[in-house]
């Protein structure tokens, strides 16, 4: 049976405590960071690991922090993405609820790898347990000389800031996020220049999401082989999943990167409701385009997903059932981006506001005769066109409703009225 | 300490004061309920930066409310794993049993009644938070149960806290 790693500490009583985290050897890896490696050398253990981002994108963690300029002449940060509005995901949410040390670790870790004396955790106002927890336990770890100045005896200081967003989901992607940090709307910048190289305050910014910079410590305690070796070589590791929608046993899971998804779903989540077949799963939030039930034979990892026309995105694992209507599936993942879309970007603003209403009139079994054309049409308007991922991955979405569950679109368009009601 | 040292507090933390204002904001509706005009004056003053940034962000962040809510607001979310697990029905139960559409305030002043984007806690879907508590595995029952504990504690709330709510009779 898989170990769990993220995880270990979530059934430890007060697990969130400095020392429970510290009777479980939290700390030991900073320690170790700081006393035997130099910051090149953790930048390239993390290469070596393979450690991709869990934020959603699955760039390779290493690399990234290797383009922050050596020599900036200006002070450097570190942006832990805790925005987590992905619907169908709360891994982040859990790890910093039961075990905000892990994160706090991995923040310092990076920090030191990456030269960075300050970080800003962007975390979303809705949670406020998770923020409660998270400056209790920056406050513990001041308080025991794991933040502040010469922590540990060595050279490096490092402070972390708590930055509550306050409910827009464009706040997830990284570039709208420094917006946000600054002060501003938040607005997806062009880029380049990149946040590594011109991110907060016009200097160099890593931006990570919150499980990445939770395996951080592991990969130095136990090394990159052993991160390698959990799961597919090219995208390794431990990896939470987010299991919800009509499966039995909703929760969180943490199992191997490239875990089928069949058996994620059917065997760990327990499967569908009694009497229910699976009809569809998302994989990986609502960005990630959904897989019908014949497809669920794919491993859980960023290269099997994207070569089956999906992605893992973040993990977000929503099972849809044989009673639920596809067209209102995909009618409410489009309001959610319609609402969301931060309107910089006229594809985006103006096309998911045209596909809504043209969902909507379907799902109502009002639909036109050529409708489907027009929200293939409406899709290609916006694939590629728009300023950020969002505008594309709400088409990706729709595109494979459309693909997969044509004859539902159809029925509701022929029938004039929802097969399901 | 009161509002101002807190703002003061939190800009601490920024080495540019355009980046507090969203901290500011979030403490300054604790403290007022939301956020009318003449409050968004005080914190554009006491960072001293531009209005129209303070109104900018007021406006674009959806936790932001310049309009009055009522004592509890109630935001179900409605996003796909919650509508999966039927939360329309529970919108539908709320609405009836308030007596209002959502987006609605009670004339009491007790309720705003909202639906919200994914809450991050779909392992319990179907959720709803009121203030800051997460309510989850929502049935019928368990809304009327907690209504019933709102209006318990409501009976409890101190003059001030409901001055701060809606304003009855809207
Ligand atoms: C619309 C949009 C929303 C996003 N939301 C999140 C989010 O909530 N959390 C997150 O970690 N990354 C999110 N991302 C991805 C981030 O832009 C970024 O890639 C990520 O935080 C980088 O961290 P990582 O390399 O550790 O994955 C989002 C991206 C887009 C385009
Ligand atoms: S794609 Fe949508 S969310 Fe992204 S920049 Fe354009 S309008 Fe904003
Ligand atoms: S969809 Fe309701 S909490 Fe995520």
């Amino acid at each position: 049976m898989f170990e769990p790693v993220l995880l270990k500490n979530m059934d430890v009583p007060d697990g969130h405590l400095l020392s429970s985290y510290e009777a479980g050897g939290g700390y030991q890896a900073l320690a170790k960071a700081l006393h035997e490696h130099t910051p090149d050398e953790i930048i390239d253990l993390v290469k070596e690991s393979n450690l991709r981002g869990r934020g959603g994108a699955g760039f390779p963690t290493g690399l990234k922090w290797s383009f922050v300029p050596k020599r900036a002449g200006k002070p450097k940060y570190l942006c832990c993405n805790a925005d987590e509005g992905e619907p169908g995901t709360f891994k982040d949410r859990i790890i910093m609820e039961r075990d905000p040390h892990q994160l706090i670790e991995g923040m310092a870790i990076g920090a030191y790898a990456i030269g960075a004396e300050t970080a800003y955790v962007y975390i979303r106002g809705e949670y406020v347990l998770a923020i409660q927890r998270l400056e209790q336990a920056i406050a513990e770890a001041h308080e025991k000389g794991y933040l502040g100045t010469r922590i540990l005896g060595s050279d490096f200081n490092f402070v972390v800031h708590i930055h509550c967003g306050a409910g827009a989901y464009i706040c997830g992607e990284e570039t709208a996020m420094l917006d946000s940090l600054e002060g501003k709307r938040a607005q997806p910048r062009l880029k380049p220049p990149f946040p590594a190289v011109e991110g907060l305050y016009a200097s160099p910014t890593v931006i990570n999401n919150v499980e990445t910079l939770a395996c951080v410590p592991h990969i130095v305690m136990r090394g990159p082989v052993w991160f390698r070796g959990i799961g597919p070589d090219k995208s390794p590791g431990p990896k939470l999943y987010c299991l919800s929608g009509q499966v039995r046993k909703p929760g969180l899971y943490e199992l191997p990167m490239g875990i089928p998804l069949r058996e994620l779903v059917e065997d760990h989540a327990g499967g569908p409701p009694p009497g229910r077949k699976i009809k569809a799963v998302i994989p990986g939030g609502v960005s990630a385009p959904l897989i019908p039930e014949h497809g669920l034979d794919v491993g859980m990892d960023f290269d099997s997903l994207a070569a089956a026309g999906s992605m893992l995105g973040s993990a977000g694992v929503i099972v849809v059932d044989d009673s639920t209507c596809m067209v209102k599936v995909a009618t409410r993942i489009i309001e959610f981006f319609h609402h969301e879309s931060c309107g910089k970007c006229t594809p985006c603003r103006e096309g998911l506001n045209w596909v809504v209403k043209v969902l909507r009139r379907v799902e109502a079994g009002q639909g036109a005769p050529d409708d489907l054309e027009q929200l293939e049409a409406l899709c290609k308007g916006i694939f590629g066109n728009t300023f950020c991922a969002l505008g594309d991955g709400a088409a990706m979405g729709l595109r494979a409703a459309l693909a997969h569950f044509e004859d539902e679109f159809g029925a509701h368009i022929e029938e004039r009225r929802c097969p399901f009601h | 300490m009161n509002m101002r040292e807190q703002i003061e507090a939190a800009a601490a933390r920024y080495p540019d004061q355009r980046s507090a204002i969203m901290p500011a904001l979030l403490i300054a509706q604790k403290e007022h309920g939301h956020l009318p005009g003449p409050v968004l004056e005080e914190v554009s003053d006491i960072l001293g930066v531009e209005r129209v940034w303070v109104y900018e962000l007021a406006t674009f962040y959806t936790l932001f409310h310049t309009e009055p809510v009522g004592l509890f607001h109630l935001q179900l979310c409605d996003n796909l794993s919650c509508m999966l697990r039927r939360s329309e029905d529970l919108l539908r139960h709320l609405e009836t049993v308030l007596g209002i559409e959502k987006g609605g305030t009670t004339p009491d002043g007790l309720f705003t009644l909202s639906t919200v984007e994914c809450l991050g806690a779909c392992e319990m879907a179907p959720v709803m938070q009121v203030g800051d508590d997460y309510h989850g595995d929502l049935d019928i029952a368990r809304i009327d149960a907690l209504l019933d504990r709102l209006r318990a504690a409501a009976g409890q709330a101190t003059g001030a806290e409901l001055a701060a709510a809606a304003p009855p009779g809207e």
